[in-house]
């Protein structure tokens, strides 16, 4: 099979990645489950269900171009989220629960 | 498909005992779907079964050489479809004819299978199996809808389970001859000569069932589902740029047993093991 992963692949051009979400049975917010390559949004969608939802798992899906997606750079993963680490306060952790409340 | 009957293991282990080739031993074939003998429904059934079992096969032969991962799986998911569909069909004919599914399936030379011929074409290109699907969903999809509403309790659940999976394999083979006829010179040029070639095996589709099934409610009557298959087939050509075949000379046979040389090959290999081990089972 082509490569069809390198930005400038023939394939990539025919048939660019999408990025495939599911929302499940039970859950309220689609999930990001793995990416397809296709065409166009119809056979993206086609590919997503043929190829996430052969066991049941999804009731909707949703498919966003790859490339439609902004990401964080890796290189800012310190700067970016490092800081949070020392603030373990902002974890509701330090809240005495009344007895009344039972379990939450 | 499930294990093959006790008595082809019996006829196999007998022949193992008295030290001969198993060859004397073969189980003959079910004396329901020999030529000639088959009733009215077991034939009706036999035809639908036929139809989605040898369609699923040629489907399954597309596994680890489809253009594409997503549409290898794709094409799997179709044939599992139509497999299954088979296996519900052979199973309500088998309790008419007391067979099991795989007596059926692996037990019945070529002339007695009742396939439309437009099913074991072989495969040709990626155009040439999207056509034919398109084709033969296109009549599917009204027949099993008209189905559901039979007043054969089993063949009505059938249909309500086929329909939804036909549904989707008409969605699918459409949106890609829409794009092969709409894509590129050689896409079309493809594309047109796979819908020229399997036009003339399209008019088998529509070969009567017996009347008795039509008129009792049993079986939806092929015929009347031409004008419905024509609208799906038209809208999607002209959707795919691609020109509407004249309506010539139609191939038929296979509803009687009379095949292309295609189908003694395909099913060499899809009773293969049962012919070789007979009453084998996993």
């Amino acid at each position: 099979m082509a490569d069809t992963t390198a930005p400038d692949s023939p394939a990539s051009r025919t048939t660019p990645l999408w990025e495939v979400f599911i929302r499940s049975r039970n859950g309220l917010a689609h999930k990001h489950v793995g990416s397809v390559h296709a065409a166009d949004a119809t056979l993206a969608l086609q590919a997503a269900r043929d190829v996430y939802t052969r066991r049941g798992e999804g009731l909707s899906i949703w498919v966003v171009p790859s490339n439609a997606i902004v990401a964080s750079d890796p290189a800012d993963r310190e700067t970016l989220f490092e800081p949070t680490g020392s603030k373990i306060y902002r974890h509701p952790t330090f809240y005495e629960v009344p007895d009344e409340v039972g379990n939450m | 498909m499930g294990g093959m009957s006790r008595s082809a293991s019996a006829a196999r282990q007998g022949a193992g005992e008295a030290g001969v080739g198993g060859m004397l031993h073969l189980p003959l074939a079910p004396p329901a779907t020999r030529e000639g003998d088959a009733s009215g429904l077991v034939l009706a059934l036999l035809r639908r079964g036929d139809d989605a079992l040898i369609l699923g096969h040629r489907l399954s032969e597309w596994t680890g050489h489809a253009p594409l991962l997503e549409e290898e799986l794709a094409l799997a998911n179709i044939a599992l479809d139509f497999i299954g569909q088979a296996r519900a069909l052979y199973t309500e004919a088998g309790a008419l004819t007391g067979e099991t599914e795989d007596q059926i399936a692996y037990l019945r030379d070529a002339p007695q299978w009742r396939n439309a011929l437009i099913m074991e074409l072989p495969n040709g290109d990626f155009a040439f199996t999207m056509a034919r699907l398109l084709l033969v969903s296109a009549f599917a999809l009204p027949f099993w809808r008209a189905a559901c509403g039979s007043s054969h309790p089993g063949i009505a659940a059938i249909a309500a389970k086929a329909e939804k999976e036909v549904d989707y394999h008409l969605r699918h083979a459409a949106e890609w001859l829409i794009r092969l006829g709409d894509g590129t010179a050689e896409s079309h040029r493809r594309a047109q000569d796979a819908v020229d070639a399997l036009w003339p095996y399209t008019g088998e589709l529509f070969s009567p069932d017996d009347r008795a099934l039509v008129e009792a409610g049993i079986v939806p009557d092929p015929d009347g589902l031409r004008a419905a298959w024509a609208a799906t087939v038209d809208a999607t050509l002209v959707r795919a740029t691609l020109v509407r075949p004249e309506d010539g000379w139609m191939q038929s046979g296979g509803r009687s047993g009379r095949h292309t040389e295609h189908l003694g090959h395909l099913l060499a290999e899809l009773q293969f093991v049962q012919r070789a081990y007979p009453g084998s089972t996993w």
